[in-house]
């Protein structure tokens, strides 16, 4: 009987082998890929809102500080998005015919509210607190990134559990001081963070939460 | 029934534990019983690999999903200092049967979320009860009416204020006559100001005033006693004696029963904790067995129509020491040891000849003036309410109504039904109906008008005593709906006027001074108006009742509201509906209550459907054999059987209002029943989450405390430190503990409830719970101890006990229930694949699991009610009680950033904060001077199941009570 398997098939065998364990890696890393890109995370996607507000404007430009219309950073979970009226306390007087802020004109005439399209969302197991972060001298550019310098808002941190547990385990690497909190072009001057980390944690009693419970209930 | 001749084990849950059928051992041992009918899915193994492989490949999918689109819409115009994110509180207040209780509502975004009880308001003190905790509920039910009807068809405000400006005028021509109003009891001073004026412009008009469950008896009582009417306070703090002749004065439907669960529960509290104070002793004689029976050191069990018998002969004892039976002359004894601190109180649904006799003895022993403290009546005018539905009844009869205007109420459903209600109301030309429900008498009334829930009212009403309490909206009114004095208004040619323009005005009549804004805005911040609490008159000397009519031998039928959902007023809330009833545990239903003996007598069981026959009038419902009830006598309950109260209540349970008679509105004689049928499936708790017989409950007298401190604590049941091989934690900065007074508990579930609101707890429906599946993360187990026919009846409420060896931890095989550093058992529910081996390890049963989507996902109007800082749960997710770990973080971020430590009492739990009997405390064990620390050093500290070496966190103080040893059974 003629032999089954002439001697080419070895190397079909072998590269049929291999390119199944490369596809298997190649799912693998997709999936990671996948997982870790923009299409899922919607890092540095920048959303479209009905009107097209520009950080990089106020805050560079016009040297608009965060809290002016994120009023409730600091006392609340929640930083707060400008009512209408903080828009039109600048904008009855500038810019009155700007096409592009027809919405917020309309919005105040008609007492219909803005809709933003939320650029940082966690899920909704995930409880959140701004005030507790700033206070603690967490600064906002820490997790929301050079917001001064965008023209239209993107994040810029996957905002991912493992991403919030990395400062949560060590805060020192994060931590700056109080009066640098809204800093936006905040860096860490010499001497480095490695000095003034674990002395501000000292100082402003910074817990290492990291208790489920911290964050889910 | 069975198992009578045989040894009863010491305590015990029910009459089938008892019997220990074959059945029952199967329900009780299975962890969810019931489950395999559910998967009817004939599996073969292959079918099964397949799942498998699939699940597995899929398991890693939803990780990576893609945050879905969320908007966010700031204000317009914000309010000025306010904060999105935190929560505001405003005071307001809740009224029942005319009565109101302070309260401070939570709400988010500006929509009330959380009822607390207003610590200022002197019926409250903070506490509230299960009613005022659901009621937040009601006010996103989807069932409400939501539109001015006329004739079933949707009509408008405008169409109804032309119609009915039309038929008061009609009646006008004549004075008024023809003209009635019906109203349920009023305090309110704006409400009365407003019908008062009205009457006076049309003095033929007549305002008829009726509640099915209202202070017949009381007021009765007080114009036999005194001449004219009062009211009747009690001063629990200063009793050292107290006899109660059928009142359940513990967080029951009597006005001020919050209050005096306070008053109570200090006292007791107090003595049990500093030994000094002297603890208070309870006498109770009753039929039906109440939270007050629970409480009592001596329950003397009898008919409810033998009471007022009883209360003679003691009335005699007290006259004339030596003549009475000998248990009588014991409990006479020692009030005359007692004068001016004890109080005899005569109950809410004894007639009014109990009300005199009461009255008698308290000024015989000089209780009158401070304990029990007579005050002007807090109603607006007081009248005999069933004598004036009667009344109404009549002149529609004789054709003298033309015009009706039902402000709130349902008595097409509640009224007795000897006067046929609705036969008479269907000949009224003109008749009109403001409600919170299109119910049984809007089914009736050519015009409905919604009502606005109180959480969107403005309105007043007077508390127990007297407090003017302010009712203040939160919210808009969601349906459109209106008030009492929006239709008022209507009468008065004043459509446009608001309602917070006329109760306003009104005490801007009252208070007519240049300060009146800030007396405004004090008075709505404090939600009362300072110092309008009725002062104390002195009645002259109460005449003596005529000997009371014995009671007719022969089976007594005895009407009751329902423990959970009252008169048939909040039949469609779900939360009251799913609340076990605290003596026989039983959800969405009411019963036939039966003693033991006399269900043998009679050849019934528990749930055998039997028909009741009373004085023509015939209704069918389930028995349930009590423990402790009175034999020869049925104790039925009011607030089901309802045909339009909404999805929830309706075609469940049986009418009892259908029994009821306008001449003895709490009880009646000479009732029969007869067996129809058998196997009515109730849906019970109480088999479930059983701990079965280990020794949960500890109890001792104050003299055997004393004797013996350690009693609670045995040595049998110690275990060392060392026995665990795991190591022990350290608890660096906080560890959270939990103690609970059984001395102080009354067993009134407000706990359950308000749990339920915080934690956003769903309910599962009747079939759910027979299959154990209900999910409230506090329960109350209900022990007896004794014999079947009378028993002590104990309440003990069980959330999580946070165990430091927790069994539930070690075997989670995804890590979703874990230790925190501060010594709360976590439980986390985005890693739950819901195995539901925590729940089987856990020897509590305090945890609970969603077998379907309990949550609604779906009715947009029940969104609201949420409490936005807890996750809604899933299906296929275990939860259970996370000592309310949102107050906690909360409390902790606000210290933080004051940089300041956490103050002893500044996290309060739900369950602490609604407690009328203040009997849970929660706090810091790391500080040994916190309450909960302290209370942990208290010798009667134990824990449950203790020789399992949880060493739980949560732990009890055993109950003390304080027999007369004359009475003190060997």
């Amino acid at each position: 009987m003629a032999q089954l398997f002439d001697r080419s098939s070895n190397s079909v065998a072998k590269i049929s082998l291999t390119a199944i364990l490369l596809a298997g890696g190649g799912i693998i890393w997709a999936a990671y890929a996948l997982n870790a890109g923009s299409f899922t995370t919607g890092v540095e996607v920048a959303r479209d809102q009905s009107v097209p507000f520009s950080h990089k404007h106020h805050v560079s430009d016009d040297g608009i500080d965060c809290r002016y219309c994120h009023v409730s950073v600091e006392t609340s979970a929640f930083a707060g998005i400008p009512a209408t009226e903080t828009c039109m306390g600048c904008h009855s007087q500038i810019w009155t015919n700007a096409a592009m802020l027809e919405p917020v004109r309309e919005s105040f005439r008609t007492g219909k509210s803005l809709e933003w399209v939320r650029v940082h969302d966690l899920p909704d197991f995930v409880y959140f607190n701004h005030s507790i972060h700033v206070n603690k001298g967490i600064g906002c550019s820490t997790c929301h990134g050079r917001v001064d310098q965008m023209p239209l808002t993107y994040k810029v941190n996957t905002l991912y559990m493992q991403w919030c547990v990395n400062c949560h385990r060590s805060p020192e690497k994060y931590v700056r001081p109080r009066d640098q909190v809204f800093n936006p072009a905040y860096t860490t001057p010499a001497p480095n963070q490695d000095e003034i980390g674990p002395r501000l944690v000292a100082e402003y009693k910074i817990q290492s939460l990291t208790d489920c419970v911290t964050c889910h209930r | 029934v069975k198992t009578m001749g045989k040894e009863l084990p010491r305590y015990w849950r029910s009459l089938e534990e008892l019997a220990q059928s074959e059945g029952f051992r199967a329900f009780v041992e299975d962890e969810f019983p019931n489950r395999t009918p559910d998967w009817n899915n004939p599996a073969s193994r292959r079918r099964f690999l397949t799942l498998m492989g699939a699940s597995i490949a899929l398991a890693g999918a939803p990780g990576c999903t893609v945050q879905p689109k969320e908007m966010i819409v700031p204000y317009v115009r914000q309010p000025e200092d306010y904060v999105p994110g935190n929560p505001l509180f405003y005071a307001t207040s809740w009224v029942e049967r005319g009565i109101a209780t302070g309260l401070l509502v939570e709400s988010h975004l500006g929509r009330p979320t959380k009822i607390e009880g207003n610590p200022s308001h002197p019926a409250s003190l903070g506490a509230t009860d299960a009613a005022m905790q659901a009621s937040v509920l009601t006010l996103y039910d989807p069932d409400r009416s939501q539109a001015v009807t006329r004739n079933g068809n949707i009509s408008s405000w405008g169409g109804f204020i032309t119609a009915l400006t039309a038929a008061r005028d009609a009646a006008g021509l004549k004075q008024g006559e023809g003209f009635r109003l019906l109203t349920g009891t009023v305090t309110s001073p704006t409400l009365a100001d407003q019908i008062q004026g009205f009457l006076a412009a049309y003095p033929g008009a007549k305002w008829h005033q009726y509640e099915s469950c209202g202070r017949h008896s009381a007021r009765a009582g007080a114009i036999a006693a005194f001449g004219r009417p009062f009211n009747t306070i009690y001063r629990f703090e200063r009793a050292r004696v107290i006899v109660s002749l059928d009142a359940d004065f513990l967080c029951s439907t009597m006005p001020g029963s919050l209050r005096y669960s306070r008053d109570y529960s200090a006292r007791r509290r107090g003595a049990a904790e500093n030994g000094d104070a002297q603890p208070p002793r309870l006498y109770i004689a009753e039929g039906t067995p109440s939270l007050a029976g629970a409480m009592a050191e001596h329950r003397f069990r009898m008919r409810t129509s033998e009471v007022a018998a009883f209360a003679a002969a003691f009335l005699d004892e007290v006259k004339a020491p030596g003549s009475g039976p000998a248990t009588v002359r014991a409990v006479a004894r020692d009030l005359q040891a007692h004068p001016g601190d004890s109080i005899v109180i005569p109950g809410e649904h004894q007639p009014a000849a109990v009300h005199v006799i009461a009255q008698a003895i308290n000024q015989r022993l000089g209780n009158a003036g401070k304990t029990v403290i007579l005050t002007d009546p807090v109603e607006a005018k007081p009248v005999d309410e069933i004598a004036s539905l009667t009344e109404l009844v009549t002149d529609i009869r004789q054709g003298a109504v033309e015009a009706l205007l039902i402000l709130g109420g349902n008595p097409v459903y509640d009224a007795p039904a000897d006067l046929n209600f609705l036969e008479a109301l269907k000949g009224v030309k003109f008749r009109a109906h403001l409600g919170l429900y299109s119910n049984e008498t809007a089914e009736w009334c050519h015009w409905h008008i919604p009502e606005a829930h109180y959480l969107e009212a403005w309105s007043d009403a007077r508390a127990y005593d007297g407090t003017a309490s302010i009712v203040q909206p939160l919210i808009a009114p969601i349906y459109g709906g209106k008030t009492r004095h929006d239709v008022m208004n209507v009468l008065g040619n004043q459509a446009d006027r608001s309602s917070h323009d006329t109760v306003r005005d009104y005490w801007q009549s009252q208070h007519a001074k240049p300060d009146f804004n800030d007396f405004w805005q004090v008075s709505l911040h404090d939600g009362l108006i300072t110092g309008t609490a009725f002062s104390e008159t002195t009645p002259p000397a109460a005449k003596l009742p005529a000997s009371p009519v014995p009671a007719a031998s022969g089976l007594e039928i005895v009407f009751r509201p329902d423990p959970a959902i009252g008169d048939g007023a909040l039949s469609n809330n779900a939360w009251l509906q799913e609340m076990p009833k605290p003596q026989n545990k039983m959800t969405w239903d009411n019963a036939v209550w039966i003693s033991p003996k006399s269900a043998a007598v009679h050849g019934v069981t528990t749930g055998d459907v039997v028909e009741i026959a009373f004085q023509s009038r015939k209704v069918e419902g389930p028995v349930w054999i009590l423990p402790g009830h009175a034999d020869e006598s049925l104790t039925v309950h009011f607030g089901y059987g309802r045909t339009r109260a909404g999805k929830v209540a309706n075609e469940i349970g049986f009418n009892a209002y259908a029994l009821r008679s306008s001449t003895g509105v709490w009880h009646g004689a000479e009732v029969t029943i007869t067996r129809k049928s058998g196997g009515y499936p109730f849906a019970v708790t109480e088999h479930t989450q059983t701990m079965e017989e280990r020794d949960p409950f500890r109890i001792a007298t104050f003299a055997e405390y004393h004797q013996n401190p350690e009693f609670a604590n045995p040595e049998d049941k110690h275990v060392s430190d060392a026995t665990t091989m795991f190591p022990q934690w350290e608890y660096a900065k906080h560890k959270w503990g939990m103690a609970i007074d059984l001395t102080a508990c009354v067993g009134c579930q407000a706990c359950t409830i308000a749990c339920q609101s915080e934690n956003n707890i769903p309910v599962v429906g009747k079939i759910e719970v027979a299959k154990g599946r209900h999910m409230n993360w506090l329960r109350v187990d209900r022990y007896y101890n004794g014999s079947l026919d009378d028993p002590q009846t104990y309440f003990q409420p069980v959330p999580c006990m946070h165990c430091e060896n927790a069994l539930c931890e070690l075997v989670c095989p995804v890590a979703a229930t874990v230790h925190s550093a501060e010594g709360l058992n976590e439980m986390v529910y985005n890693r739950c694949v819901g195995t539901r081996y925590c729940s089987n390890n856990c020897p509590y049963k305090v945890r609970r699991f969603n077998f379907f989507l309990y949550a609604d996902w779906d009715t947009q109007s029940l969104f609201g009610v949420r409490n936005p800082d807890v996750s809604v749960r899933s299906r296929g997710v275990m939860e259970k009680c996370s000592y309310c770990v949102q107050r906690i973080n909360s409390a902790k971020i606000e210290a933080e950033k004051q940089e300041r430590p956490l103050a002893d009492g500044e996290i309060v739990t739900a369950c602490q904060q609604v407690c009328p009997a203040e009997a849970i405390v929660f706090g810091d064990l790391n500080d040994p001077n916190s309450r909960v620390a302290k209370l942990k050093r208290q010798r009667r500290d134990y824990s449950l199941l203790e020789e399992l070496n949880t060493r739980p966190r949560t732990t009890y103080l055993a109950r003390l009570r304080n027999p007369n040893p004359d009475l003190e059974k060997g």
